[in-house]
This record gives C-alpha cells, structure tokens and sequence, in this order.
C-alpha cells in the first residue's frame, strides 16, 4: 500500500491549499520539474508532482495526466485563478516553504519513489 | 518537409474524414485562440473526458492527452487562431491541428528537441522546453506536420488501439 497525500501531508507539515476532499488519494511516484512540456512526457499516472510553477495551467497538466496532486515549492504564491481551477477540476495542491531539492528529498526519504 | 499545397495526398486523408463521418465513433472540434493561456488546455481536457466516457484505455487517453495538449499549447504560444480535431474510429484515434500563424520556417530543427523560439517570459512560465513537438511525435504511430510560412502550420496524429 502506498502512501496517501494525507499522510505526506502530516509527515512534512504541508499546507493543503485546496483539496481537502481529495487527501485519501494514494501516491504511485514523484517528479520534480518548472519545464511542462517535461512534466507532460515523463511524469506517471498517481505521482505527486513538485515544481515553483503556480499558474494555472498546471491544473491543466496535473488532470491530464491524473497526477495525485502539486506541490507548489519555496512558498510560491498561487494565483487566485489556479485555486479557483484546481477546485473545479478536482486537483489537490499542497504548499511549502522548502525549496523543490529539500521537499523532494524528503518525499523520497518517505518512500515515494520515481 | 512539404507545404500544404504540395502534398494532396494529405489533404485528401482530410478530406476523406468528412466523408465518412458516419463511420467515427465520434469527432470533435475545438477553437483554439493565439495567446490565449487562460483557458489552454480545456479542449484537451474535453476530449481527455469524452475518450474516458466512450470506455477508451488509460494507456490510450494518456497518449492523446499528450498529444493534444502538446498541439493545443503550440497553437496557443505560438500560432493566430486555430483549430483542434479529434476522429475517433474503430482502430484508431486521429488529432488533426490546424493554424493560421507564422509557420515554422525549418520543420526539422523545430521537431529536435530542446529547440524552441519561445519568449522569455513565457519561458518563465514553464513553456518553451522545446519538447512539443518530440513528445507528439513519441506520442504517435503517425505523426505528419506541414507548415507554410506566413499562413500556418497542420499537425495530424493517428494513434492506433
Ligand atoms: N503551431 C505553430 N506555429 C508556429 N510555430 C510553431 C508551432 N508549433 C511549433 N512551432 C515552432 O517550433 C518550436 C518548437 O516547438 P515545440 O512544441 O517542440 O517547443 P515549444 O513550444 O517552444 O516548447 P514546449 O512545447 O516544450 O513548451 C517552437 O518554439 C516554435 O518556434
Ligand atoms: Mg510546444
């Protein structure tokens, strides 16, 4: 059984920004990447993906793929648009302050592999 | 690579979906507006929903999600206006872009990866890895694009089940 965002979301102490419904989903993997077009050809179906993009366009990517949600890095701000779309397309995204080599590290130390 | 004029057998292919229509489990298409980055990607995501209500595979829906993304986002970043078709028939799906646009003046490097003309600013936004178009082409068991400079650029992709 793997992790769910729940659970991460305990362990590294992140903050869900929208949703909250969504926090039982299990996470399959991880990718790390701010280059979509890498996102979009490498990142898995389940993983939970990191990167300081905020806008909304990342909602986009996060439900084409059926990514298990974003965390957005460094304490990005995320655009009030990106909110909004997230909640619409049922795209969990989570916040830290730890930049994407730490939160990632830590992820990994979790047990989320790629 | 060829222009549009020069390569009949193409426009025919394109000529031939409106013919059979009745033959397609169901095609769509969308507008597409140049620079319009508020609402990129949500004819991708239609056509990701109506694949999944029609019962396609997941393997299958990733693949044309990529795909069309990809074509939407370069019309788009980089392109006027345009249009974004999907024909689903009995083997296979088939993703028809069209734009009216500047054109790609050498196809070629444009299809290598990591070229892009992307701006900084939108670089800055996470686009212009120059990855679009490989990743369409990894996409796809067929992959054609023609452009001409000056009026626009026309992908067609054809995944097979
Ligand atoms: N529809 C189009 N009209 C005009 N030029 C295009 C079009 N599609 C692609 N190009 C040109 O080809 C280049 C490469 O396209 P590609 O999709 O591979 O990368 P990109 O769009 O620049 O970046 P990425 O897709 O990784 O975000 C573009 O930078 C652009 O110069
Ligand atoms: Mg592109």
């Amino acid at each position: 059984m793997g992790l769910k965002l729940k659970q991460v979301v305990e362990e590294l102490d992140l903050k869900v920004l929208t949703g909250e419904k969504l926090l039982n989903r299990e996470i399959k993997g991880g990718y790390t990447s701010d280059l979509l077009s890498w996102v979009m050809s490498h990142a898995k179906e389940g993983s939970l993906w990191v990167t300081v993009q905020s806008h909304q366009n990342i909602v986009a990517i996060a439900s084409l793929l059926d990514l298990a949600g974003i965390i957005v890095a460094e304490g990005v701000n995320v655009e009030p648009k990106t909110r909004e779309k997230s909640e619409q397309e049922k795209v969990c995204i989570l916040t830290t302050d730890k930049n994407s080599f730490e939160i990632s590290g830590l992820l990994y130390k979790l047990g989320i592999g790629s | 690579m060829k222009s549009y004029k020069s390569d009949k057998k193409y426009l025919y292919a394109d000529r031939k979906d409106k013919n059979h229509k009745g033959k397609f489990l169901m095609s769509m298409r969308f507008d597409i507006s140049g620079g319009n980055l508020d609402s990129a990607g949500e004819a991708s995501s239609t056509i990701k929903s109506k694949l999944k209500q029609l019962g396609i595979g997941y393997s299958i829906i990733r693949r044309v999600a990529i795909a069309s993304y990809e074509t939407e986002m370069n019309i788009v970043l980089h392109a006027n206006r345009g249009t974004l078709s999907v024909y689903v028939a009995e083997d296979h799906i088939k993703i028809i872009a069209v734009d009216e646009g500047p054109g790609i003046p050498n196809v070629e490097l444009a299809m290598q990866e990591g070229y892009s003309t992307a701006t900084e600013q939108i670089r800055e936004m996470g686009f212009g890895a120059g990855m679009g178009l490989p990743n369409m082409k990894k996409c796809s068991d067929q992959f054609e694009i023609h452009s001409d400079i000056g009026k626009g650029t026309k992908v067609m992709i054809v995944i097979f089940f």
